[in-house]
C-alpha cells in the first residue's frame, strides 16, 4: 500500500546509491521536484533509465550522480543538445557515462515487459539499422510458427520510478491523464516506485474516461508537490514552460553556468519551490 | 513573384506532398511545419500523429517537443506510447512517415546518432527515437533537410534508420515490404530515388536555383534525374499560412508560459 510521505523522505526510503532508476514522463508529467530531491540526498552511481532523458537527466548527469543510462533520444526537444549528456559522452566530464542506447520502440516494448513479468521484449525492428553493432543487448529471437526474425530487448526492471500525476486519493490511489508516456509501464516494472502529484483529494473521481489509474497497492510512496513537474507540464494544471527549454540551452552549455545555477536552485531550493509554477486551471479538489 | 526563403519554399514543397488520405508520422522541427501547412490548405482531413501518442491532432500553434499539450488538446484521442508504437505504428496503420536528420546518404540512410566513432564520438547527436522503426514501419517515407555539404555526406558515420540501405532491392533482401524513402525535399531541390538503383537523384528544382548551386552543396556527385521541372513557387495562401503558425509559434514559444494562459 502506498505511503504518502514528505517528497524527501520517499526519496530517502525508497532511492539508493547504484541503483538503477526510471524517471519517466514522455514530455508530459516530467518528475523534476522528485529528480532534484535525489540529487540534493547525494545519491550516486545510479544508472538511469528513460526513453527521452531531457534536461532532467541532463542535470542528474552534470552533477555526476550517474554512471550509466539506457536511453532512446536524448535532447532537449526542439532545442538542440543536452550539453552536460554530451560533455559526459565527448569528454567523460564529470565521468564517464556507461551508454545502452535503444530506438523509442524497443524501449516502450522493454517496458511493457518488465510490467508484464516476461525476460524480454520482441519487436519488428532496427531493420538495416547500425545500433545492434554497438549494443550487446539488441539481440534477435526466430519466431517458433513462422520463422520470422525479430529483435529482442531484455525488459526494463528498475529498482525503483518515480513518475509525476495529476492527483491521489488518501489511500494512495494515482490519477494520471493527458499525454500518458510510459509511467505506468514503468511503475509496474520497477520494485519499488514514487508518485509525486500535484493533488491529494478525497475522491479520484470525476476522473475522465479511459484516464490511467495506478492503484495505490502498486505504488510504493505518493508525495504531493504541486509543481513537481515544472518545467515540464501538468494537463489541465499548467502549461510546459517552452522558455524555460529554450533558456536551458545557454544554462547548461558551459560547466559554470550549470554549477551555478544548480547550486541555486537544486542544492539551496527545496520541493517548495515547485509551488509557484502549480497554476491550476480548474479546481478538481475535493 | 512574392518574395520567399528556401527555408520557405522546403516545408510548402513538403507540405504539398500530402493529402487528406494520408495517415502521418510527423517529426518535430521542418516536418512538422509541413504537416500543418498541409492540414491548413490543401489536405483539412489529413491524420496527424506524434510519437508522444496523440492521433489526429491539429494543434494551432506548432510544438516545441512531440508532446506539448496543444497536441492532446487538440487530438482525436491520445495513447500511452507503447500502444502508440505498438498497435498503431508496427501494426501497419500508418502511410507516412516524415523524418529529417543531422545527415543522410544518397541512398538516404539517415544519421542522427553520432559523428565520428560511436565508442569515442566527435558529435554525440540526440540518437534516433522513432526513427529506427517508423522508417521501417511506415508505408512511405518522405524527408526533409537543408541541402549541405555537412548533411548530405558520400558515406554515414553511422546508420541510425535505414532508406534504401547499399541501394537496389536491399530492403527487399531484409524482408521489408514498405517503400521506405520515396521523396527528399530539400531547400534547393526535391530528390527521388532512381527507381532501379534507388541513388537519389534530382527532379526538381526551386525556382532560382541552379544545377551548380545544388551539386555545390551535396556531398557526393548528384545526378539529375532525365525530366527535371521546376517547382511551382509558393503560393500567396501557402506563404500566408506558413508565416501565421510561424508567427503564432514563435510568440508561443518566447513568452513565458505556452501561448495557452489566456484560455
Amino acid at each position: 500500500m502506498a505511503r504518502i510521505l514528505p517528497l524527501a523522505e520517499a526519496v530517502a526510503e525508497n532511492v539508493r546509491d547504484g541503483d538503477t532508476v526510471a524517471m519517466e514522463g514522455f514530455t508530459h508529467l516530467i518528475p523534476y521536484a522528485a529528480g532534484h530531491e535525489v540529487i540534493r540526498q547525494g545519491r550516486k552511481d545510479l544508472f538511469l533509465i528513460r526513453m527521452t532523458p531531457d534536461i532532467l537527466y541532463d542535470q542528474l548527469i552534470g552533477v555526476g550522480a550517474a554512471r550509466g543510462m539506457k536511453f532512446s533520444w536524448g535532447g532537449n526537444p526542439g532545442v538542440g543538445s543536452l550539453h552536460r549528456f554530451r560533455d559526459a559522452v565527448e569528454n567523460q566530464w564529470p565521468r564517464p557515462l556507461e551508454i545502452e542506447e535503444h530506438s523509442h520502440a524497443a524501449m516502450a516494448n522493454a517496458y511493457e515487459a518488465g510490467a508484464a513479468n516476461l525476460p524480454f521484449a520482441m519487436l519488428r525492428g532496427y531493420i538495416g539499422a547500425d545500433l545492434p553493432k554497438v549494443n550487446p543487448n539488441i539481440r534477435s529471437i526466430t519466431c517458433p510458427f513462422t520463422g520470422e526474425v525479430l529483435a529482442a530487448v531484455p525488459a526494463i526492471r528498475p529498482d525503483v520510478a518515480i513518475i509525476h500525476a495529476q492527483r491521489a486519493d488518501r489511500s494512495g490511489n494515482v490519477l494520471i491523464e493527458g499525454i500518458v508516456g510510459v509511467q505506468k509501464e514503468a511503475v509496474l516494472a520497477a520494485r519499488r516506485s514514487i508518485v509525486t502529484v500535484e493533488e491529494i483529494v478525497d475522491e479520484l473521481s470525476p476522473p475522465s474516461p479511459n484516464s490511467v489509474v495506478l492503484p495505490g497497492w502498486a505504488v510504493s510512496a505518493v508525495a504531493h508537490v504541486p509543481g513537481g513537474a515544472f518545467p515540464s507540464y501538468a494537463h489541465g494544471y499548467y502549461p510546459r514552460n517552452n522558455a524555460f527549454y529554450i533558456r536551458w540551452d545557454e544554462i547548461a552549455r558551459d560547466r559554470e553556468s550549470f554549477t551555478a545555477w544548480i547550486k541555486e536552485n537544486v542544492l539551496d531550493g527545496n520541493p517548495e519551490d515547485f509551488a509557484r509554477h502549480a497554476a491550476k486551471k480548474s479546481s478538481k479538489a475535493a | 513573384m512574392t518574395d520567399f526563403t528556401p527555408n520557405e519554399m522546403m516545408t510548402i514543397a513538403a507540405a504539398r506532398e500530402l493529402s487528406n488520405d494520408d495517415v502521418c508520422f510527423v517529426g518535430i522541427g521542418a516536418p512538422s511545419a509541413a504537416c500543418n501547412v498541409a492540414r491548413l490548405t490543401h489536405a483539412p482531413e489529413i491524420t496527424l500523429i506524434y510519437e508522444s501518442g496523440t492521433v489526429g491532432t491539429k494543434p494551432d500553434v506548432l510544438p516545441l517537443s512531440i508532446g506539448d499539450g496543444e497536441l492532446c488538446d487538440t487530438a482525436l484521442f491520445t495513447v500511452s506510447v507503447p500502444e502508440m508504437f505498438r498497435y498503431w505504428l508496427q501494426g501497419g496503420r500508418i502511410t507516412t512517415g516524415f523524418l529529417g536528420g543531422a545527415q543522410i546518404d544518397k541512398f538516404a540512410n539517415l544519421n542522427t546518432t553520432v559523428v565520428g566513432p560511436y565508442g569515442r564520438p566527435k558529435v554525440r547527436l540526440p540518437g534516433g527515437g522513432g526513427a529506427p522503426e517508423i522508417a521501417s514501419n511506415c508505408g512511405r517515407i518522405f524527408i526533409t533537410m537543408a541541402l549541405t555539404k555537412r548533411g548530405f555526406v558520400e558515406t554515414l558515420p553511422f546508420v541510425t534508420s535505414m532508406g534504401h540501405g547499399e541501394g537496389g532491392n536491399h530492403r527487399e533482401r531484409l524482408g521489408l515490404k514498405t517503400k521506405g524513402p520515396t521523396r527528399v525535399i530539400t531547400d534547393l531541390c526535391i530528390l527521388e530515388p532512381d527507381p532501379e538503383t534507388k541513388e537519389l537523384t534530382v527532379v526538381s528544382i526551386h525556382p532560382g536555383v541552379s544545377r551548380e548551386q545544388i551539386i555545390a552543396n551535396c556531398g557526393w556527385p548528384i545526378r539529375s534525374a532525365e525530366n527535371v521541372i521546376e517547382t511551382p513557387a509558393p503560393t500567396e495562401t501557402e506563404l500566408a499560412v506558413l508565416r501565421d503558425i510561424n508567427a503564432r509559434t514563435r510568440k508561443a514559444h518566447e513568452g513565458t508560459g505556452s501561448g495557452k494562459e489566456a484560455a
